[in-house]
């Protein structure tokens, strides 16, 4: 299929060449939304559309307004900043319990393993709204409600499942004789934890905390619910102004966030290949 | 009749009377009202003629059907709010269905399972050509080409659906789009947004990659030397595929598809920013219980059965896939 061998008949030729442009145009629905909006917000104008100035590659079509907005306007600066204060404490959170969940979890004596996991990863399953309900009534309770606690402790469990899996995969490549290594050779279980195991499920650890750095910085269900408007967050803000009044602000927040994923995938990617190289697998 | 005008007059007392009268509002409309203007002439009220003075100070009380409805929810539990949650109610003769034009959530839940496995069997169609191609070019290309996939993965999901906003709008990329090229008149501009179109496409769109990662990892295992021995062995290319590759692929989706439709099923954001009112799924009315009429109890029923619902697809997918081979990337 990757290349047509030399006797192959016209037919399967046009079909080699239509399944190719098939799967072309589904590359583009699956990028182009996403490109689409990055020339879009620097248009001159208040339009969520390309301007007859913008299509003529007339440079008084676009303009750096909307970034100039994001960056002085208040709210949005707020915004930011909660986001920047809520995700690392969630993220910290999460990566600290997940690894040690994972890590427990991958001893084989632990009894009901299957359960403990199936409980563990279920806010990763559970919709968000019913997780956000109910966290809302119990968080009420207990005074949580409306604190920057609430939020950080609703995001670091939206954040824990990820952590676990990742680094549990990550751990399936683990010798465990390394760890009797070390402790024969007099190493207690926090300087083997810290000096033997820790640097080796490092990727896995890493790339689980990036997901929950995510999950935190992109969510909006939880903290709409349990947040008050002093926990206003990036996302909130971009949901309300999406469904209350329309601003083309919102397209240079979301490029600025596009070029803030590409910058995660790259990081991902990069440890991922260190993995492999440090689990002597060579990528093909 | 003594013991309920001492009822009353304690939740006069406590200022609860007005939450009670909410409360039984819901099964009976006319009760919030009923119940303030009791509160106010209750404290006037003496013996013998309770009955009397309460049908004086609000007609309401002379009804049977008030003292019924009190009798019926004078419980400590009630299974009010469940029944309310599939278009269901407690009367004097026991459970009846609500009249034809009332049944809002019988028809939501519907709406939202029917839009869910429409949203699935789309991931699944457009997924599997991309995943195949993925599957069967050399490592480095589909590296390259994963990236695409990757990366509507790892975009903010508000940043996709206001992506999805700006293009599908009246006044949008696309709509302008079909009107320069000269397939649609300015008059004729596509409605694609505020209704479940907008809400399919664009759920589709974010879906998507849940589906074409774990087909691509099933694809991956699966070796290409079967196919080319189907091959030799005289079938053509089709027959090959349908009966050697696809059979060996189906876990593949399946795992896909249940992914993507427990992901669907519970969706809140993108129906409420793109979806109208056409559009939305029970996600937006249990946030809108909750936020908005305050009918807690009813949003509780609600979540309840969506997450019965999602729970019974997890286990499925946990004997399918194993939750313990869920894998990110």
């Amino acid at each position: 299929m990757s290349s047509l061998p030399s006797y192959a008949s016209p037919l399967q030729r046009t079909w080699h060449y239509t399944f190719r442009v098939i799967c072309g145009l589904i590359f583009f629905f699956l990028v182009f939304p996403i490109l689409v909006i990055i020339p879009l917000s620097f248009n001159a104008q208040d339009f969520f559309t390309f301007t007859p100035e913008m299509l003529a590659l007339d440079s008084a079509g676009y303009s750096t307004k909307h970034y100039v907005d994001f960056f002085t306007n208040p709210d949005w600066q707020k915004a930011l900043q909660n986001s920047f204060m809520i995700a690392p404490t969630a993220t910290l959170l999460a990566t600290v319990l997940g690894t040690l969940a994972a890590i427990g979890l991958s001893q084989p004596h632990v009894p009901f393993r299957s359960v403990i996991m199936a409980i563990l990863i279920s806010p990763m399953i559970v919709p968000l709204i019913i997780a956000a309900a109910g966290m809302y009534f119990f968080y009420s309770r207990i005074g949580l409600q409306g604190t920057y606690w609430g939020v950080v402790m609703a995001h670091a469990v939206l954040g824990t499942p990820f952590v676990i899996i990742t680094v549990t995969a990550t751990l399936v490549g683990f010798d465990n004789s390394l760890v009797r290594a070390a402790a024969s050779m007099g190493a207690g279980p926090i300087t083997t934890f810290f000096k033997v195991q820790m640097p080796l499920i490092l990727p896995g650890v890493v790339s689980g905390a990036l997901f929950a750095f995510i999950t935190s910085f992109d969510e909006v269900v939880v903290v709409l619910f349990l947040g008050s408007a002093s926990q206003k967050t990036l996302p909130w803000q971009m949901f309300i102004g999406l469904r209350e009044q329309i601003s083309p602000t919102i397209l240079a927040v979301a490029s600025i966030m596009v070029v803030l994923s590409v910058v995660l995938l790259t990081v991902l990617e990069l440890l991922r290949r260190r993995s492999e190289r440090l689990r002597g697998v060579t990528p093909a | 009749m003594r013991q309920s005008l001492k009822d009353l007059r304690e939740a006069v007392a406590n200022k609860t009377h007005t939450r009670l009268g909410t409360r039984l509002n819901y099964e009976q409309s006319g009760f919030s009202s009923l119940m303030r203007k009791s509160g106010r002439a209750v404290e006037k009220i003496e013996s013998p003629d309770v009955k009397g003075q309460l049908i004086a100070a609000d007609s309401a009380w002379g009804d049977p059907v008030i003292w019924q409805t009190l009798k019926l929810y004078s419980g400590t539990t009630t299974k009010g709010y469940f029944l309310s949650a599939v278009d269901a109610r407690q009367s004097i003769d026991g459970v009846e269905m609500l009249p034809e034009g009332e049944r809002v959530y019988l028809m939501l839940f519907g709406r939202t399972l029917m839009m869910s496995l429409a949203i699935t069997l789309l991931c699944a169609l457009i997924g599997y050509p991309v995943a195949f191609l993925l599957a069967q070019l050399p490592m480095r290309t589909s590296n390259m080409l994963m990236i695409l996939v990757l990366l509507p993965f790892w975009t903010s999901l508000l940043v996709r659906t206001s992506a999805w906003k700006v293009l599908l709008q009246q006044q949008g990329v696309i709509n302008d789009l079909l009107v320069w090229i000269g397939l649609l008149g300015d008059d004729t501009r596509l409605v694609m947004m505020n209704n479940a179109t907008g809400t399919i496409i664009a759920m589709t769109h974010i879906l998507l990659p849940f589906m074409i990662l774990p087909l691509y990892s099933v694809m991956k295992t699966i070796s290409p030397s079967y196919m080319r021995a189907a091959r030799s062995l005289g079938a053509n290319d089709w027959t090959a595929f349908w009966r050697v590759y696809f059979p060996q692929s189906v876990p593949g989706i399946g795992a896909g598809a249940v992914l993507v439709f427990i992901l669907a099923i519970g969706y809140y954001i993108t129906p409420e920013l793109v979806g109208g009112t056409s559009g939305i799924f029970i996600s937006n009315r249990i946030a809108y219980h909750i936020s908005s009429s305050l009918n807690w109890g009813l949003a509780a029923a609600l979540g309840a059965l969506l997450l019965v619902a999602v729970l019974i697809l997890f286990y499925v997918y946990d004997k399918v896939v194993g939750i313990d081979n869920v894998k990110l990337g």
